[in-house]
């Protein structure tokens, strides 16, 4: 889980009402659809640094455990995150972009090839996830739409390579199949 | 499961050697490279691949819309290349079930009589031809709108009376080209999981399609290219696939 996806996933459950370490843990992994191994310490070093911004604060021990509840300053911290849409940044930099960008540079590689096996690699994956939606219960919906983000990204990244796939196509001339050869 | 064994281990569609060339000399035209390919019961196979892959050819053949060039095609026992086309037309009724993009029902009849329809141009009297589109149409959901026309149905639903009528009655191989169409991503997803039920039950499918989220309802899928299929795919084992929470040993 990212720094960020955890910052304001404590925020999210806080302001539902106080917490200890442990319930925030598990409540981070229900919320996430299962799909997010979550590190105990990592809640804890993350509540620290909430708590050295103002965003929470920690209210008085009982014998076992320590609740910690949001501040206003954290609420309108989150209001501000949930306001502000995500954009995705303006340059690939993954490393399926980058292989097939370096393939079309190489004049050893088959970049077809190349294409139909990311294709077929990406699409297994797609299937097991596909798997797994066919057996989730209706009504989990945060596993149900974990696995949406899943395939449609995936299946982003096959309509990607069948672009690719019909750039090279109509590029490819005879004599440029020699020169791969 | 019961169904896949009682019907042994021949499959549901076995093409060998199948090939499909249109025209001749200067301007013969290769569609399908000669190619097997068998569907089992209980299974189903998705098909890829850019246009003019020869994926649709491949569809047409084994329901016995076009004959192949070369080679040799069974659906469920049958040797489509001894069938004259009266024959192609009772295996069309009674064996193979079509979804297309294109939902062709008809207008001017019910959601129920759409259904009905291959098993009354095959002579089955009107009583047990209605029940088996009642049954069929609860397969698909919609036992309440049998008495809808089309025109009265949402698109997804007419999709699913779509599939109600390919799957009406024993036919069990279904060939389906786009058959989530226009459909938005749920109803598209309701569709697939009807294509894979049936084929969970024992029937045999045969999917064409563009999308790779839709093609991932298969437990194979089959990438053509000029004609020819380069490669196949089957679902990963991914170790670290969530669980639902509290299933964890």
């Amino acid at each position: 889980m990212t720094d960020m996806a955890m910052r304001y996933g404590l925020l999210t459950l806080l302001a539902e009402e106080p917490a200890h370490g442990y319930e925030l843990k598990t409540g981070l992994e229900r919320a996430a659809g299962g799909s997010w191994a979550i590190n105990v310490g990592q809640v804890y070093s993350t509540l620290r640094r909430l708590e050295r911004d103002g965003l929470v604060v920690e209210d008085a021990a009982t014998a076992d455990h320590r609740d910690y509840r949001i501040t206003p300053l954290g609420r309108t911290e989150l209001d501000r995150w949930f306001a502000a849409p995500y954009a995705p940044d303006s340059a690939p930099r993954d490393e399926l972009t980058a292989k097939v960008l370096l393939a079309i540079a190489s004049r050893d590689v088959d970049v077809r090839d190349l294409l139909q096996r990311q294709r077929t690699a990406i699409l297994s994956v797609l299937q097991a996830y596909t798997r797994r939606k066919a057996a989730a219960a209706a009504d989990d919906l945060a596993l149900l739409m974990m696995l949406d983000a899943l395939i449609f990204r995936a299946e982003a990244d096959v309509r990607w390579l069948d672009a690719c796939d019909g750039r090279v196509a109509r590029r490819a001339q005879p004599s440029a199949g020699e020169v791969r050869s | 499961m019961s169904e896949m064994q009682a019907s042994g281990s021949a499959a549901a569609v076995e093409l060998r050697g199948v090939g499909r060339v249109y025209g001749s000399g200067h301007t013969q035209v290769v569609a399908l490279q000669p190619t097997d390919l068998s569907v089992r019961h209980g299974e189903l196979v998705a098909v890829m691949g850019p246009s003019g892959s020869g994926k649709s050819t491949l569809l047409a053949i084994v329901g016995g819309l076009d004959r192949p060039s070369t080679g040799r095609v069974m659906v469920e026992g049958n040797d489509l290349g001894g069938l004259d086309s009266t024959g192609l037309a009772l295996l069309r009724r009674r064996t193979v079930g079509y979804v297309f993009q294109e939902l062709n029902l008809l207008a001017g009849l019910t959601a129920s009589e759409n259904v009905s329809l291959p098993l009354e141009l095959e002579g089955v009297g009107g009583g047990p031809a209605r029940d088996a589109a009642q049954a069929a149409l609860s397969r698909v959901g919609l036992s309440e709108l049998g008495d809808r026309f089309p025109d009265d149905l949402s698109g997804g639903e007419q999709q699913r009376v779509a599939i109600a009528r390919a799957i009406v009655g024993s036919r069990r191989v279904l060939l389906t080209d786009e058959p989530t169409g226009a459909l938005d991503s749920v109803n598209g997803e309701l569709v697939m999981r009807l294509l894979r039920a049936h084929c969970d039950a024992g029937g045999a499918g045969l999917l064409v399609t563009h999308d790779a989220a839709h093609a991932a309802w298969a437990d194979r899928v089959v990438f053509l290219r000029d004609g020819r299929i380069v490669d196949e795919s089957r679902p990963a084992s991914i170790p670290d696939m969530p669980e639902p929470i509290g299933s964890a040993a």
